[in-house]
């Protein structure tokens, strides 16, 4: 038996392999897709376009106009001076938000009460618009407590000193980037194993398998050691990428992050032979790859929270391996995760890769035998 | 010339004709494409419409009170009285650090047992916020609701003590065209980009791809039909499913997830079929480089999928991106139709961004389409 199996995984070294363009699709993209989406994807705002339209004249308002010309966040982009030049360019997004100070400003100030600051800020993308209202908030809190002082206000009577653990100087780059390592190796996986039978049944070469007397099983670990090990390249690549190229810190031991890998790879593989086990066409195989990838990936918590889902769509998504394998890389890129703190993620992918392969054993035995 | 001319259209219209009953027929026959085309965009939207939020909602969060006195049993109840805050009361820090760590809560609010003392001395008293920093986006909203919540009870605090609350600088935010700022009015119009872009990939590149595999592209390439006419029989059938899946998506959008939509429909039906035609384009020019089912497939999901996701500005802002990455983006098509998109729905037409948008789609459809069309004429010869 073990010689048939050996036969059969070089076998699909063999054909993965051998085809340059399917060995490009295999090997190129990976890399290149970690480094174009990482710098892609991240939420942490820099040189957001703003223009200012400031109708009062006093000191205070052109000092706490340069505090936002002074920061990196912000860039500075024109002056405006009628109310009638706002909406243009807001509408034509060539900032994201207006700063408008009204005449009445310097004196309400002067006279004891609040100068009322108007930030204006296209809501297209909401998040986008929610962080640069925080960033224009922290930037007049700051300014206001120097301010108060100086005018003998007292301050507020408590403040909040805030800290970030794990994170530090929350950068999403450190929470986006682990997440490529499950990305880039559940597309190659699924893609190399979904597609694998359906393509030997529109050549023919399935049923010259079916006639020699490799056994299911021997199908299914033919098809799944060589995807295991690329997989395992693949992953390794990246996150060699992420700790070197992207800077971010991998603070956890490697045992949990492989284990995890391990289930993580063995539970994909699992479901791409399901596919290909039901496909009977290359058409039917490429839908049902769609169909688990693109949900796997949208519904992991890879870009959105899992938190905010409603509560029946979170239950669906503890069925996705990816959603379990994105916690653990986090853990352990971010957090010291240990190995006993990831058994909540551990089982259910192991799970999902067991009932996949016994369903796609069955079904390789009832097709063979049919 | 011009009688011969007019034969010549007079043929070719009725060769494309055919070529699209033909084709007509085979979706009819195998009515995966009608499944891919409706089913898709209705099953897709509605299960990533509701999954897909940015809105932090009951977050999970700690109140360690050390000593219970009436300000800080006010600080309490303005984070108790926010739907942003689930707040969780552990009675020592070490059991909040627990919480933390396991996952329980995303962030911890320490009040010290000199709190109440400290609010009355100048400086005032500081409150600790240890923070999850691991999904930094949302520890930001989060921290943004926390300091919310803080100046609700600055203000409350001064108030009771016969103070006004006057700080000298005091903003009023205004977020234009989702002043709710719901984030699902601006992500369930991406989704529609993102679905649309895999459908007419998956339409595309399969039929076409599956055509040269079999060899009956080139069985019909040496009849009288040009490529030309060849591509555009394919073209015309997918092309009117993809509007149909389009108008089930936007009918979803309106109806089922609110979003508004502030622009007309005529734009929006405009700037869809020029969409459709890049994302259809994009599909032909993959099969047609590829010719082989299987790296078509994988081409399609690596070139259409990803990118519309990750570069379109769908939840990662563009803006923000190093300039080479959005050099990369302005070859996706997502990235110009979820624009439109986000305007038309929630701003409105806006001539401008919807004029640029539309022909930088349109400079890709032809590039695309040309593309296809000059590839399938070299592989004959």
């Amino acid at each position: 038996m073990w010689q048939r199996v050996t036969a059969m995984i070089w076998k699909e070294f063999l054909s993965l392999l051998k085809d340059p363009k399917s060995r490009m699709a295999i090997l190129a993209p990976p890399l290149v897709q970690v480094l174009v989406f990482s710098y892609a994807a991240t939420y942490d705002l820099d040189q957001v376009p703003y223009a200012v339209f400031n109708e009062d004249r006093g000191r205070i308002a052109r000092d706490l106009l340069a505090r936002f010309r002074g920061s990196p966040t912000f860039r500075f982009t024109g002056i405006v001076t009628h109310d009638e030049a706002i909406d243009p360019l807001i509408d034509n997004e060539r900032v994201l938000l207006v700063i408008h100070v009204p005449p009445d400003f310097s004196r309400d100030i002067d006279t004891g009460g609040s100068g009322r600051v108007q930030v204006l800020i296209d809501g297209r993308n909401s998040n986008t618009a929610l962080i640069a209202a925080n960033y224009v908030r922290a930037i007049v809190t700051d300014f206001n407590a120097g301010l108060g002082e100086r005018l003998g206000r007292g301050g507020p009577p408590a403040e909040l000193v805030t800290r970030s653990w794990y994170n530090p100087n929350l950068e999403s780059r450190w929470f986006i980037v682990p997440g490529m390592v499950g990305l880039v190796t559940l597309v190659t996986t699924v893609l190399v194993t979904a597609l694998s039978v359906s393509r030997e049944r529109e050549q023919g070469t399935f049923s010259h398998l079916q006639v020699t007397p490799v056994r299911p099983l021997e199908v299914i670990l033919g098809k799944t050691v060589p995807a295991m090990l690329i997989g395992l390249v693949e992953a390794t690549a990246v996150v060699l990428v992420a700790v070197v190229w992207f800077g971010v810190p991998l603070k956890g031991s490697l045992l949990p992050l492989y284990v995890g890998l391990m289930l993580f790879l063995f539970s994909s593989i699992g479901v791409g032979l399901m596919i290909s086990s039901i496909a009977t066409t290359m058409q039917q195989g490429l839908l049902g790859t769609f169909l688990f990838i693109v949900p796997a990936i949208i519904l992991s918590g890879f870009s959105t929270p899992v938190e905010n889902m409603p509560r029946v769509l979170q239950w669906i998504t503890l069925a996705n391996p990816f959603r379990h394998f994105l916690v653990i890389l986090r853990g352990v890129f971010l957090r010291t995760g240990r190995l006993g703190e990831f058994t909540g993620q551990f089982w259910p992918m192991a799970l999902v890769g067991l009932i996949c392969m016994i369903a796609a054993g069955r079904l390789f035995r009832h097709r063979t035998s049919g | 010339m011009t009688a011969r001319r007019d034969a010549d259209g007079g043929g070719s219209r009725m060769r494309v004709a055919g070529l699209v009953r033909k084709e007509c027929w085979q979706i009819v026959r195998d009515p995966s494409s009608i499944a891919i085309a409706f089913g898709m965009p209705a099953l897709l939207l509605l299960l990533f419409g509701f999954g897909v939020s940015l809105d932090a909602e009951n977050v999970p969060v700690a109140l360690v009170v050390d000593e219970p006195t009436a300000q800080a049993g006010r600080f309490a109840g303005a984070l108790d009285g926010s739907r942003y805050f689930d707040l969780r009361r552990p009675v020592t820090m070490p059991e909040a650090i627990a919480m933390m760590e396991d996952g329980t809560v995303e962030g911890i609010v320490h009040l010290r047992d000199d709190f109440s003392a400290r609010t009355r001395r100048p400086g005032g008293a500081p409150v600790q916020v240890i923070l999850n920093g691991t999904d930094a986006n949302r520890a930001r909203l989060l921290q943004g609701y926390l300091q919310g919540a803080w100046q609700l009870w600055v203000a409350d605090e001064l108030r009771s003590r016969g103070r006004a609350f006057r700080p000298p600088v005091a903003i009023e935010t205004q977020v234009w065209f989702n002043p709710e700022v719901r984030s699902r009015n601006f992500l369930v119009p991406g989704l529609v980009a993102i679905i649309m872009t895999l459908i007419g990939a998956l339409l595309t590149a399969l039929v076409v791809a599956r055509e040269w595999q079999r060899g009956t592209m080139e069985a019909l390439l040496v009849t009288p039909v040009r490529v030309r006419e060849l591509l555009l029989g394919k073209l015309l059938p997918y092309f009117a499913l993809g509007l149909g899946g389009l108008g089930v998506s936007v009918a979803m959008a309106v109806w089922v997830f609110d979003v508004p939509l502030r622009g007309s429909l005529g734009i929006l039906l405009v700037t869809s079929s020029v969409f459709l035609l890049a994302a259809l384009g994009m599909g032909l020019l993959i099969s047609t480089l590829t010719k082989d089912q299987f790296v078509a497939a994988q081409v399609a999901l690596l070139a259409t999928f990803l990118p519309a996701f990750i570069l379109s500005g769908f939840v990662f802002d563009l803006a923000s991106a190093p300039w080479a990455i959005r050099l990369i983006s302005r070859a996706v098509a997502a990235r110009y139709y979820v624009s439109i998109l986000h305007t038309v729905f929630l701003a409105g037409d806006v001539p401008r961004v919807l004029m640029a948008n539309t022909l930088a789609l349109a400079v890709l459809a032809v590039i695309f389409l040309g593309l296809s069309r000059l590839l399938s004429r070299k592989r004959l010869e």
